[in-house]
């Protein structure tokens, strides 16, 4: 896979044309058209990794519908968008949300992440499709009390569970990843998964075998039923096992895993129109109620919109010339095929 | 052909059903609160239902994918199934299933 220019968190502020907040199919070919016509562009992901739903729900999934590929994976499109736009050096911000916009004295937009790191460009392209993918929340009552004081549903510093007595919930491989990873420094540790088979790798799992056999963690096959605790603080979950009934497990750190949803996030407080938690554009450009914000792919809305990965692909394109136009007032935008044009062929280094 | 959608207040819904479909898509296109947001391909278990006993025997069993999918839904009870994994048809006819609790949209 070619090598991405990752920039640390809290860095900046940067300057590019194109801010692009989400790094799925959609916006990394938007670097591609945005890169024909000589714009920059940044990337801004929640995730670790570019490809967005290809890569987070269906990786190994095939899709059908893409033009000239009759079958490829969701990992397969990831990789070959990142080779078709390699010549334009993008540079990518992930495992932060885009968290806020606003203006420079220069009338540049300035993005600011949650981890603090700061884009300015004249331009900025939504393609968040279904929204930022965060950590599924169970629904036990009560649970948000927790949050965050006890309940984690993503770990940053491993340290913070030192000498803990902790409960993890899923059976996943981020449930039993950190099982293993935070058995040796808990106080004592116990994985809850409501059946005795984990869609974890199997290495992983032999792995927390091992670990209950030699008594080192505990393992129940068991339904959290209720969290008990006050102020935030836990001391203990009832779960519920099929044969031994309702008991308490002593536990002062929750961490559930049950994979990641997607939310709309702090997009919403950037002062766009929004309908049902989509944007409205103009077929035209693919700009929103605000000039130089435009939004493609499964985020935007407009009559007849299919989320279909192609139509965000043809969004990207006439969204770049409209961008191009504001980037470079001052230069003419001339339509050119690659097929054709050796200035674009220079540009994708192929010539 | 009809499927009986009971939501998380209790209210039975009878929606017309089209052979072929997925429940999900019924559930869906019928504009009741399920997120379905992967869009069918057994991969985000937010199209969780419990189906109605009296129907459990009449569906395929579940395959690896769903079972290991459900883990990443809530309150699992024997009668979990994934609704995108349920295709309409007409011995189906008649289904009764209830929407699992985490699966409302934002």
């Amino acid at each position: 896979m070619a090598e991405l220019n990752v920039a640390p968190d809290g860095s900046g502020p940067h300057k590019t044309d194109v801010i692009i907040i989400g790094a799925g199919p959609v916006g990394l070919f938007a670097v591609f058209e945005l890169g024909l016509l000589d714009l920059k562009a940044h990337l801004i992901d929640i995730l670790d990794r570019p490809g967005g739903q290809c890569a987070e729900l269906y990786p190994e999934k095939p899709i059908y519908d893409i033009p000239g590929l009759p079958v490829v994976s969701g990992q397969e499109l990831t990789d070959d968008l990142l080779k078709q736009i390699e010549p334009f050096g993008a540079t990518y911000h992930f495992s932060q949300m885009a968290e806020q916009l606003s203006r420079t004295d220069g009338g540049l937009w300035r993005v600011t992440t949650n981890y603090d790191t700061v884009i300015e460009a004249p331009v900025v392209v939504i393609a968040a499709g279904g929204g930022s993918f965060v950590p599924k929340k169970p629904p036990i009552p009560g649970i948000e009390e927790y949050e965050d004081k006890s309940v984690f549903y993503s770990i940053r510093h491993r340290g913070q569970f030192a000498g803990k007595k902790i409960l993890v919930a899923g059976g996943g491989d981020s449930a039993l990843d950190w099982t293993i990873n935070l058995q040796p420094i808990a106080d004592s540790m116990a994985l809850v998964h409501h059946r005795d088979g984990f869609r974890a790798a199997p290495a992983s799992v032999n792995e927390m075998k091992t670990l209950v056999e030699s008594e080192a963690m505990d393992l129940h096959i068991a339904k959290i039923k209720k969290l008990n605790g006050e102020n935030g603080q836990l001391t203990s979950v009832t779960v519920e096992h099929k044969e031994l009934g309702t008991y308490d497990i002593d536990c002062d750190v929750l961490l559930p895993f049950y994979g990641l949803t997607m939310k709309l996030g702090p997009i919403a407080n950037f002062g766009l129109n929004l309908k049902e938690n989509l944007i409205p554009v103009d077929t035209e450009k693919f700009e929103t109620s605000e000039p130089s914000i435009f939004a493609i792919g499964d985020i935007n809305s407009y009559p007849g919109k299919l989320k279909l990965i192609l139509s965000g692909f043809h969004e990207g394109a006439l969204m770049s010339q409209a961008a191009k136009r504001i980037v470079h007032p001052d230069q003419k935008v001339i339509f050119q095929y690659t097929t054709s044009s050796s200035s674009l062929q220079k540009k994708l280094g192929v010539k | 052909m009809k499927i009986h959608v009971t939501d998380r207040a209790g209210v039975t819904h009878d929606l017309d059903a089209v052979e072929g479909w997925r429940v999900m898509e019924i559930i869906r296109e019928h504009g009741l609160p399920i997120k379905a947001e992967c869009g069918g391909a057994c991969s985000c278990a937010t199209c969780h239902v419990y189906v109605d006993e009296a129907w459990l025997p009449k569906l395929h069993d579940k395959r690896d994918d769903e079972e290991d999918m459900l883990d990443e839904a809530f309150e699992i009870e024997d009668n979990s199934r994934l609704s995108c994994q349920i295709i309409m048809d007409e011995s189906l006819d008649g289904l009764a299933v209830t929407l699992a609790p985490g699966i409302e949209p934002n």
